[in-house]
């Protein structure tokens, strides 16, 4: 009996366990670009909203046009589509480079468990701008956007689960300073992806 | 060697030890799944989940999705605390070499 084959086995059922249970082919640098696109979004969006209105006027009040409105959902949707786009095609390069399959019993699991909190709050958002009641729109974006981060984690690296819990203290952070949603926003989405997205491609994706 | 009392020979073994190891974390597996996962033949992995079945340590459930015939397993609670003692007894031998 050789220890070694025991440290073997130890290792082993580890790394089936991790494998069986979790979707490891998450791509980091997906999450750096998915920073790098919402901060020129939210630098474009400060550009379209405070063209006519210096910063330094009451931030809590904002007067928006139709077409203003209509430029900055449209700034959010390519945003958010481009950031999808980037993680799936990355992680699919992942998981073809360390030859494990991309669409299994694990991703389809992360997906799903992401999109529960992710989509009650696009709803909630949705009936809450219908109603014409915008102020909590961007605390809302960033809590439950955490929320999904956290319970998607469960089933992925588990860096994600401290980029969620970051962004729901910022998101709950934010309602203490309505009208500085923008810059929450950039903060949250931007700076917060681009510091885990960091983390997670040195730790995981290099080698 | 005391030690080696608890080492459990029904997990003697690469392919029976990943069965165990994947319905540990996962609430049920099918059959397609823990063969991709632990890249072997079927007639191999059938005939190392039958002899787990019969140690009783794994319940086998056959079924139909659609008209394909599918095999899903699952850890038995006896399974459960004859792996989670199997593990305590490597990790005690790793320790004291």
């Amino acid at each position: 009996m050789e220890s070694k084959d025991y440290l073997n086995d130890i290792n082993e059922i580890k790394e089936l366990m991790n494998k069986s249970s979790r979707f490891i082919s998450l791509s980091g640098s997906s999450g750096i670009l998915a920073g790098i696109y919402a901060l020129i979004g939210t630098y474009l969006a400060y550009n379209i909203i405070y063209f006519t209105q210096s910063p330094s006027d009451d931030y809590k009040t904002l007067v928006l046009y139709e077409l203003e409105m209509l430029q900055l959902f449209g700034i959010a949707f390519v945003v958010f589509i481009l950031s999808i786009a980037t993680g799936i095609f990355l992680s699919w390069r992942k998981s073809k480079k360390h030859n494990e399959k991309f669409w299994d019993a694990t991703s389809k699991r992360l997906i799903i468990n992401f999109l529960i909190p992710l989509a009650t709050g696009g709803f909630f958002i949705i009936f809450l701008i219908e109603k014409e009641i915008y102020a909590f729109v961007a605390p809302l974006t960033l809590v439950f956007y955490g929320l999904a981060c956290v319970n998607a984690s469960k089933y992925t690296l588990g860096y994600i689960r401290y980029l969620g819990i970051t962004m729901i203290i910022i998101g709950l952070l934010s309602v203490k300073f309505l009208g500085y949603g923008l810059f929450f926003w950039a903060l949250d989405f931007g700076v917060c992806h681009i510091i885990y997205g960091t983390l997670m491609y040195n730790k995981y994706d290099r080698s | 060697m005391s030690l080696l009392t608890n080492i459990n020979k029904a997990f003697d073994n690469r392919i029976r030890l990943g069965i165990m190891s994947i319905l540990m974390v996962n609430e049920y597996a099918d059959f397609n799944t823990l063969k991709e996962l632990l890249d072997v033949t079927d007639g191999n992995l059938a005939s190392h989940s039958k002899s787990l079945e019969k140690a009783e340590y794994i319940h086998v459930e056959k079924q139909f999705i659609g008209r394909k015939p599918n095999t899903r397993y699952s850890t038995t609670k006896l399974g459960r605390a004859a792996f989670k003692k199997h593990i305590d007894a490597l990790e005690q031998i790793i320790k004291k070499q």
